[in-house]
Protein backbone atom coordinates (compact mmCIF):
# COMPACT_ATOMS: atom_id res chain seq x y z
CA UNK A 1 0.00 0.00 0.00
CA UNK A 2 2.78 2.05 0.80
CA UNK A 3 3.93 1.59 -2.04
CA UNK A 4 1.21 2.25 -4.23
CA UNK A 5 1.61 6.14 -2.10
CA UNK A 6 5.00 6.54 -3.61
CA UNK A 7 3.78 5.21 -6.73
CA UNK A 8 0.54 7.83 -7.06
CA UNK A 9 3.29 10.48 -5.62
CA UNK A 10 5.79 10.11 -8.54
CA UNK A 11 3.14 10.11 -11.23
CA UNK A 12 1.11 13.25 -9.54
CA UNK A 13 4.92 15.02 -9.45
CA UNK A 14 5.41 14.35 -12.93
CA UNK A 15 2.41 15.29 -14.43
CA UNK A 16 2.77 18.62 -12.27
CA UNK A 17 6.32 19.36 -14.07
CA UNK A 18 5.55 18.09 -17.08
CA UNK A 19 1.96 20.28 -17.25
CA UNK A 20 3.16 23.24 -16.01
CA UNK A 21 -0.26 24.31 -15.27
CA UNK A 22 -1.09 24.75 -12.12
CA UNK A 23 -4.85 25.59 -12.70
CA UNK A 24 -7.66 24.08 -10.49
CA UNK A 25 -9.08 21.95 -13.58
CA UNK A 26 -5.63 20.47 -14.54
CA UNK A 27 -4.72 19.66 -11.13
CA UNK A 28 -8.08 17.72 -10.92
CA UNK A 29 -7.49 16.25 -14.40
CA UNK A 30 -4.07 14.80 -12.86
CA UNK A 31 -5.75 14.06 -9.10
CA UNK A 32 -8.09 11.86 -11.75
CA UNK A 33 -5.13 10.34 -13.54
CA UNK A 34 -3.27 9.49 -11.40
CA UNK A 35 -5.66 7.29 -9.09
CA UNK A 36 -6.94 5.86 -11.57
CA UNK A 37 -3.54 4.63 -13.23
CA UNK A 38 -2.39 3.54 -9.52
CA UNK A 39 -5.69 2.15 -9.38
CA UNK A 40 -5.19 0.03 -12.52
CA UNK A 41 -1.90 -0.98 -11.57
CA UNK A 42 -2.28 -2.01 -7.61
CA UNK A 43 -5.25 -4.50 -9.39
CA UNK A 44 -2.86 -5.79 -12.24
CA UNK A 45 -0.63 -6.76 -9.15
CA UNK A 46 2.62 -5.08 -10.59
CA UNK A 47 3.03 -2.86 -7.74
CA UNK A 48 6.11 -4.33 -5.85
CA UNK A 49 9.60 -4.25 -5.49
CA UNK A 50 10.34 -4.53 -8.86
CA UNK A 51 8.15 -1.93 -10.23
CA UNK A 52 8.22 0.65 -7.43
CA UNK A 53 11.93 0.03 -5.71
CA UNK A 54 11.99 3.10 -3.45
CA UNK A 55 13.55 1.03 -1.05
CA UNK A 56 16.48 1.79 -3.26
CA UNK A 57 16.08 5.57 -3.20
CA UNK A 58 18.46 6.44 -0.40
CA UNK A 59 21.37 4.06 -1.68
CA UNK A 60 20.98 4.44 -5.18
CA UNK A 61 22.27 8.21 -4.52
CA UNK A 62 25.34 7.11 -3.51
CA UNK A 63 25.72 4.46 -6.46
CA UNK A 64 24.61 6.68 -9.47
CA UNK A 65 27.40 9.29 -9.17
CA UNK A 66 29.87 6.00 -8.78
CA UNK A 67 28.13 4.62 -11.92
CA UNK A 68 28.66 7.59 -13.87
CA UNK A 69 32.47 8.22 -12.89
CA UNK A 70 32.63 5.00 -13.79
CA UNK A 71 31.02 4.82 -17.23
CA UNK A 72 32.91 7.85 -17.88
CA UNK A 73 36.06 5.93 -17.51
CA UNK A 74 35.35 3.35 -19.69
CA UNK A 75 34.22 5.79 -22.60
CA UNK A 76 38.02 7.22 -22.47
CA UNK A 77 39.23 3.35 -22.52
CA UNK A 78 36.86 2.54 -25.56
CA UNK A 79 37.62 5.68 -27.18
CA UNK A 80 41.06 4.99 -27.22
CA UNK A 81 40.75 2.22 -28.58
CA UNK A 82 38.84 3.29 -31.50
CA UNK A 83 40.83 6.13 -32.26
CA UNK A 84 44.15 4.32 -32.21
CA UNK A 85 45.63 4.09 -35.86
CA UNK A 86 44.97 0.77 -35.92
CA UNK A 87 42.14 -1.46 -34.02
CA UNK A 88 43.38 -3.46 -31.37
CA UNK A 89 40.49 -5.38 -29.80
CA UNK A 90 40.66 -8.86 -27.76
CA UNK A 91 36.99 -9.27 -27.80
CA UNK A 92 35.94 -12.70 -26.19
CA UNK A 93 32.71 -13.88 -23.92
CA UNK A 94 33.74 -13.87 -20.35
CA UNK A 95 31.01 -15.57 -17.13
CA UNK A 96 30.86 -13.91 -14.29
CA UNK A 97 29.48 -14.93 -10.52
CA UNK A 98 26.37 -12.15 -9.54
CA UNK A 99 26.59 -12.13 -5.58
CA UNK A 100 23.29 -10.22 -5.77
CA UNK A 101 20.24 -12.22 -4.43
CA UNK A 102 17.15 -10.65 -6.11
CA UNK A 103 16.27 -10.45 -9.36
CA UNK A 104 16.38 -6.82 -9.26
CA UNK A 105 19.72 -7.04 -7.83
CA UNK A 106 20.92 -8.69 -10.44
CA UNK A 107 19.19 -6.62 -13.12
CA UNK A 108 20.71 -3.59 -12.09
CA UNK A 109 23.89 -4.97 -11.99
CA UNK A 110 23.35 -6.23 -15.67
CA UNK A 111 22.10 -2.43 -16.49
CA UNK A 112 25.16 -1.58 -15.18
CA UNK A 113 27.51 -3.49 -17.18
CA UNK A 114 26.20 -3.17 -20.19
CA UNK A 115 25.78 0.78 -19.28
CA UNK A 116 29.26 1.22 -18.86
CA UNK A 117 30.80 0.61 -22.90
CA UNK A 118 33.52 -2.25 -23.42
CA UNK A 119 31.18 -4.58 -21.54
CA UNK A 120 27.83 -6.03 -22.85
CA UNK A 121 25.95 -8.22 -20.56
CA UNK A 122 24.27 -10.87 -23.46
CA UNK A 123 22.93 -13.23 -21.10
CA UNK A 124 21.88 -13.94 -16.93
CA UNK A 125 20.99 -16.97 -15.57
CA UNK A 126 20.45 -17.53 -12.26
CA UNK A 127 23.68 -15.88 -10.70
CA UNK A 128 25.99 -16.41 -13.82
CA UNK A 129 26.23 -13.31 -16.03
CA UNK A 130 27.42 -13.66 -19.96
CA UNK A 131 29.35 -10.60 -20.73
CA UNK A 132 31.17 -9.92 -24.17
CA UNK A 133 33.83 -7.75 -23.61
CA UNK A 134 35.50 -5.53 -26.24
CA UNK A 135 39.27 -6.46 -24.54
CA UNK A 136 39.26 -9.71 -22.30
CA UNK A 137 42.44 -8.39 -20.34
CA UNK A 138 40.68 -5.06 -19.04
CA UNK A 139 37.72 -7.05 -17.08
CA UNK A 140 40.20 -8.07 -14.95
CA UNK A 141 38.16 -9.53 -11.56
CA UNK A 142 38.81 -7.06 -8.70
CA UNK A 143 37.62 -4.21 -10.66
CA UNK A 144 34.16 -5.84 -12.12
CA UNK A 145 33.82 -7.09 -8.08
CA UNK A 146 33.66 -3.61 -6.92
CA UNK A 147 30.64 -3.07 -9.39
CA UNK A 148 29.09 -6.29 -8.33
CA UNK A 149 30.05 -5.17 -4.25
CA UNK A 150 28.42 -2.00 -4.85
CA UNK A 151 25.39 -3.18 -6.34
CA UNK A 152 24.83 -5.75 -3.44
CA UNK A 153 24.95 -3.08 -0.90
CA UNK A 154 22.79 -1.40 -3.08
CA UNK A 155 19.92 -3.70 -3.35
CA UNK A 156 20.58 -4.33 0.81
CA UNK A 157 20.08 -8.07 2.66
CA UNK A 158 17.03 -7.48 3.45
CA UNK A 159 14.61 -10.46 1.72
CA UNK A 160 12.44 -11.13 -0.66
CA UNK B 1 29.73 34.12 -13.57
CA UNK B 2 28.42 34.04 -16.73
CA UNK B 3 31.51 33.70 -18.79
CA UNK B 4 32.31 30.39 -16.60
CA UNK B 5 28.93 28.90 -17.14
CA UNK B 6 28.81 29.88 -20.89
CA UNK B 7 32.72 27.99 -21.07
CA UNK B 8 31.32 25.09 -19.16
CA UNK B 9 28.22 25.13 -21.57
CA UNK B 10 31.07 24.99 -24.27
CA UNK B 11 32.85 22.20 -22.74
CA UNK B 12 30.61 19.93 -22.09
CA UNK B 13 28.74 20.18 -25.67
CA UNK B 14 31.83 20.17 -27.40
CA UNK B 15 32.90 17.23 -25.20
CA UNK B 16 29.27 15.15 -26.00
CA UNK B 17 30.14 16.32 -29.75
CA UNK B 18 33.50 14.06 -29.59
CA UNK B 19 32.47 11.24 -27.70
CA UNK B 20 29.56 10.50 -30.22
CA UNK B 21 31.76 11.20 -33.16
CA UNK B 22 34.05 8.94 -31.96
CA UNK B 23 31.42 6.26 -31.10
CA UNK B 24 30.02 6.94 -34.75
CA UNK B 25 33.54 6.34 -35.88
CA UNK B 26 33.58 3.10 -34.21
CA UNK B 27 30.35 2.14 -35.42
CA UNK B 28 32.05 2.08 -38.82
CA UNK B 29 35.58 0.88 -37.62
CA UNK B 30 34.92 -1.95 -35.60
CA UNK B 31 34.74 -5.65 -36.62
CA UNK B 32 31.91 -7.16 -35.75
CA UNK B 33 28.19 -6.50 -34.70
CA UNK B 34 29.31 -6.98 -30.82
CA UNK B 35 32.16 -4.70 -30.75
CA UNK B 36 29.98 -2.35 -32.00
CA UNK B 37 27.59 -2.56 -29.30
CA UNK B 38 30.58 -0.73 -26.90
CA UNK B 39 30.78 2.03 -29.76
CA UNK B 40 27.08 2.90 -29.73
CA UNK B 41 26.96 2.58 -25.69
CA UNK B 42 29.66 5.35 -26.03
CA UNK B 43 27.50 7.24 -28.12
CA UNK B 44 23.89 6.39 -25.89
CA UNK B 45 25.81 7.24 -22.45
CA UNK B 46 28.08 9.92 -22.69
CA UNK B 47 27.68 11.40 -26.16
CA UNK B 48 24.06 12.12 -25.53
CA UNK B 49 24.65 12.28 -21.25
CA UNK B 50 27.25 15.26 -22.16
CA UNK B 51 25.36 16.99 -24.42
CA UNK B 52 22.03 17.04 -22.66
CA UNK B 53 24.10 17.72 -19.51
CA UNK B 54 25.56 20.94 -21.78
CA UNK B 55 21.88 22.49 -22.48
CA UNK B 56 20.94 22.21 -18.88
CA UNK B 57 23.54 23.96 -17.99
CA UNK B 58 23.27 26.51 -20.36
CA UNK B 59 19.35 26.69 -19.28
CA UNK B 60 20.65 27.10 -15.56
CA UNK B 61 22.44 30.01 -16.87
CA UNK B 62 19.69 31.76 -17.55
CA UNK B 63 19.04 30.70 -21.07
CA UNK B 64 15.39 29.39 -20.41
CA UNK B 65 12.85 28.20 -18.08
CA UNK B 66 14.10 26.91 -14.60
CA UNK B 67 11.46 24.37 -14.10
CA UNK B 68 10.02 23.03 -17.35
CA UNK B 69 12.83 22.70 -19.48
CA UNK B 70 15.61 21.20 -16.89
CA UNK B 71 12.72 18.72 -15.70
CA UNK B 72 12.16 17.70 -19.47
CA UNK B 73 16.02 16.91 -20.40
CA UNK B 74 16.78 15.10 -16.94
CA UNK B 75 14.07 12.94 -18.18
CA UNK B 76 15.33 12.53 -21.36
CA UNK B 77 18.57 11.77 -19.93
CA UNK B 78 17.55 9.08 -17.38
CA UNK B 79 14.91 7.44 -19.83
CA UNK B 80 18.11 7.67 -22.46
CA UNK B 81 20.23 6.27 -19.61
CA UNK B 82 17.54 3.38 -18.95
CA UNK B 83 16.51 2.13 -21.91
CA UNK B 84 19.71 2.17 -23.93
CA UNK B 85 21.15 -0.85 -22.28
CA UNK B 86 18.02 -2.79 -22.30
CA UNK B 87 18.34 -2.63 -26.04
CA UNK B 88 22.06 -3.04 -26.70
CA UNK B 89 21.74 -6.13 -24.13
CA UNK B 90 18.38 -7.42 -26.52
CA UNK B 91 20.06 -6.57 -29.91
CA UNK B 92 23.30 -8.60 -28.29
CA UNK B 93 21.06 -11.50 -27.12
CA UNK B 94 19.13 -11.87 -30.51
CA UNK B 95 22.25 -11.35 -32.25
CA UNK B 96 23.82 -14.74 -30.34
CA UNK B 97 20.59 -16.66 -31.06
CA UNK B 98 20.68 -15.69 -34.09
CA UNK B 99 23.86 -17.22 -34.93
CA UNK B 100 26.16 -14.56 -35.68
CA UNK B 101 29.00 -15.63 -34.14
CA UNK B 102 31.25 -13.40 -32.28
CA UNK B 103 34.34 -11.64 -33.47
CA UNK B 104 37.56 -13.22 -31.92
CA UNK B 105 41.33 -12.16 -32.11
CA UNK B 106 41.86 -15.08 -34.38
CA UNK B 107 39.45 -14.02 -37.25
CA UNK B 108 41.53 -10.88 -37.41
CA UNK B 109 43.88 -12.47 -39.91
CA UNK B 110 41.26 -13.76 -42.57
CA UNK B 111 38.86 -10.32 -42.18
CA UNK B 112 37.00 -10.21 -45.45
CA UNK B 113 33.62 -9.36 -44.26
CA UNK B 114 32.60 -6.60 -41.44
CA UNK B 115 34.27 -4.00 -43.23
CA UNK B 116 36.84 -3.43 -40.45
CA UNK B 117 39.76 -0.99 -41.67
CA UNK B 118 42.90 -1.38 -40.55
CA UNK C 1 27.70 26.94 -30.06
CA UNK C 2 24.19 24.66 -30.47
CA UNK C 3 24.86 24.62 -34.29
CA UNK C 4 28.56 23.08 -34.05
CA UNK C 5 26.37 20.33 -31.62
CA UNK C 6 23.66 19.95 -34.48
CA UNK C 7 26.48 19.88 -37.02
CA UNK C 8 28.80 16.64 -34.65
CA UNK C 9 25.55 15.50 -34.73
CA UNK C 10 24.47 14.77 -38.16
CA UNK C 11 27.75 13.53 -39.31
CA UNK C 12 27.82 11.16 -36.46
CA UNK C 13 24.39 10.07 -37.70
CA UNK C 14 26.05 9.92 -41.37
CA UNK C 15 28.53 7.83 -40.10
CA UNK C 16 25.75 5.41 -38.33
CA UNK C 17 23.83 5.58 -41.63
CA UNK C 18 26.91 3.96 -43.10
CA UNK C 19 26.70 0.87 -40.82
CA UNK C 20 22.84 1.03 -41.72
CA UNK C 21 23.70 0.55 -45.27
CA UNK C 22 27.17 -1.86 -44.96
CA UNK C 23 25.87 -3.58 -42.30
CA UNK C 24 26.70 -7.53 -42.84
CA UNK C 25 23.77 -8.70 -40.54
CA UNK C 26 20.56 -7.62 -39.75
CA UNK C 27 21.44 -6.52 -35.98
CA UNK C 28 23.87 -4.35 -37.51
CA UNK C 29 21.74 -2.65 -38.92
CA UNK C 30 19.11 -2.58 -35.88
CA UNK C 31 22.07 -1.13 -33.54
CA UNK C 32 22.84 1.40 -35.84
CA UNK C 33 19.13 2.47 -36.45
CA UNK C 34 18.73 2.74 -32.58
CA UNK C 35 21.86 4.32 -32.44
CA UNK C 36 20.33 7.04 -35.02
CA UNK C 37 17.31 7.17 -32.92
CA UNK C 38 19.22 7.99 -29.61
CA UNK C 39 21.11 10.45 -31.74
CA UNK C 40 17.74 12.32 -33.22
CA UNK C 41 16.20 12.36 -29.40
CA UNK C 42 19.49 14.94 -28.61
CA UNK C 43 19.17 16.39 -31.93
CA UNK C 44 15.41 17.09 -31.43
CA UNK C 45 16.64 18.67 -27.85
CA UNK C 46 20.03 20.71 -29.45
CA UNK C 47 17.70 22.43 -32.25
CA UNK C 48 14.98 23.27 -29.79
CA UNK C 49 17.77 25.30 -27.82
CA UNK C 50 18.94 26.35 -31.31
CA UNK C 51 15.73 28.33 -32.36
CA UNK C 52 15.11 29.51 -28.87
CA UNK C 53 12.19 27.05 -28.52
CA UNK C 54 12.60 24.44 -25.72
CA UNK C 55 8.76 23.05 -26.59
CA UNK C 56 10.75 20.54 -28.57
CA UNK C 57 11.90 18.51 -25.26
CA UNK C 58 8.65 17.14 -25.55
CA UNK C 59 8.71 16.11 -29.10
CA UNK C 60 12.32 14.90 -28.19
CA UNK C 61 10.49 12.62 -24.53
CA UNK C 62 7.91 11.19 -27.36
CA UNK C 63 10.90 9.90 -29.51
CA UNK C 64 12.67 8.36 -26.76
CA UNK C 65 9.77 6.33 -25.99
CA UNK C 66 9.13 5.65 -29.64
CA UNK C 67 13.01 4.85 -30.54
CA UNK C 68 12.98 1.98 -27.67
CA UNK C 69 9.90 0.26 -28.75
CA UNK C 70 10.52 0.21 -31.99
CA UNK C 71 14.08 -1.30 -31.23
CA UNK C 72 12.29 -4.01 -29.08
CA UNK C 73 9.63 -4.40 -31.91
CA UNK C 74 12.33 -5.03 -34.72
CA UNK C 75 14.24 -7.01 -32.71
CA UNK C 76 11.31 -9.26 -32.18
CA UNK C 77 10.23 -9.19 -35.56
CA UNK C 78 13.68 -10.68 -36.32
CA UNK C 79 13.89 -13.27 -33.78
CA UNK C 80 10.45 -15.06 -34.17
CA UNK C 81 9.08 -13.54 -37.21
CA UNK C 82 5.82 -12.70 -35.36
CA UNK C 83 5.47 -9.74 -33.44
CA UNK C 84 2.48 -11.59 -31.27
CA UNK C 85 4.53 -14.59 -30.77
CA UNK C 86 4.83 -15.29 -26.76
CA UNK C 87 8.70 -14.88 -24.95
CA UNK C 88 10.62 -17.91 -25.04
CA UNK C 89 9.26 -20.77 -25.46
CA UNK C 90 11.90 -21.96 -23.38
CA UNK C 91 10.88 -20.22 -20.12
CA UNK C 92 14.39 -18.47 -19.83
CA UNK C 93 14.54 -15.08 -18.82
CA UNK C 94 12.77 -12.50 -20.64
CA UNK C 95 14.58 -10.03 -23.15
Amino acid sequence: MNRALWLWGILFAVWLLLSGHIETLFIVFGLFTCTVAVWVSVRMGIVDRESVPVHLLGRAIAYVPWLVWEVFKSNVRVARIILSPRIRVDPSIVHFRASQTTDLGRFIYANSITLTPGTVTTGVTGDDMEVHAIVQSEIDGSEENDMNRRVAVLEGKDPR
Amino acid sequence: MDMVLTVLTWALLMAGAFFLLTGALGMVRLPDVFTRMHAAGMTDTMGAGLILVGLLVHTLAGGGELVAVPVRLLLILGFLWFTSPIATHATAKAALSGGVRPFTRADESDEGQGGASS
Amino acid sequence: MFAVTAAALLVAMGLAMCRALLGPTAYDRVLALNNIGTKTVVLIAVLGFLNGRPDFLDLAIAYALINFIGTIAVLKYIEYGDLGAPSRPDGGEAN
